[in-house]
């Protein structure tokens, strides 16, 4: 299995498929790299070569964050929006939903799971 | 969607004009105000603004990174007063 840049180890997919493995590398991007270090994309990972390898690291590192950098500047964006106390950073503290979606109902992923509030209809009366 | 980089950043004009004059004036107090759309631009850093939330006014003070952001995102409009509690009332 090809190693690309430390400890990331895709595995035997397509390239582009096998770079999507790595954080803050979608199919997309993963795409244009192949385009533009010239492999063709039907290639499968275990394929390429020394050089090849060598070629997509140094582009990856010159064009994009991804990795441990890209997960220190996304926390370092939801602490700055804690600090300053706009509305992104009250939703982040409170686990819930930032971009305006509804919290009536839903929200599971970022509510986590059901908490049933026992009589809950009886109060209501 | 997010707003046309041709149009700029909307601010508005007669809160800027606000804030140039308490500049000028060199006073410190709270500026009232209910534009709550108006993005924060460079200008702003340093003056304290009273944000209406619908309700009442909070008090924002300016930082350097709040730029970019909108008045109305550091003044919340809801008050959550917390779930449950049932309890309690019905002991009442």
């Amino acid at each position: 299995m090809p190693r690309i840049l430390g400890v990331d180890i895709p595995n035997n997919k397509k390239v582009p498929y096998s770079l999507a493995a790595l954080y803050g590398i979608g199919l997309h991007r993963a795409v244009i790299i192949c385009r533009d270090c010239g492999i063709d994309v039907d290639k499968r990972a275990f394929q390429l070569t020394e050089e090849e390898l060598g070629k997509v690291a140094t582009y990856i590192e010159t064009n994009f964050v991804i990795e441990g950098n890209l997960r220190r500047e996304v926390q370092a964006n939801i602490a700055r929006f804690k600090e300053i106390g706009c509305f992104r950073g009250y939703r982040h503290a409170r686990n819930l939903p930032c971009r305006g979606q509804r919290s009536r109902t839903n929200a599971r992923t970022r509510k986590g799971k059901k908490k049933t509030v026992a009589n809950k209809k009886i109060l209501r009366k | 969607m997010s707003r046309s980089s041709r149009k700029g950043p909307y601010v508005d004009i007669k809160l800027l004009a606000k804030v140039e004059k308490q500049k000028s004036a060199g006073t410190k107090t709270p500026l009232k105000t209910w534009s709550r759309a108006c993005t924060v631009v460079p200008d702003f850093i340093g003056v304290t603004f009273a944000v209406h939330n619908g309700k009442s006014f909070a008090q924002v003070h300016i930082t350097d990174n709040m730029v970019g952001h909108k008045l109305g995102e550091f003044a919340v409009t809801r008050t959550f007063r917390g779930h449950g509690g049932g309890k309690k009332e019905e002991a009442k």
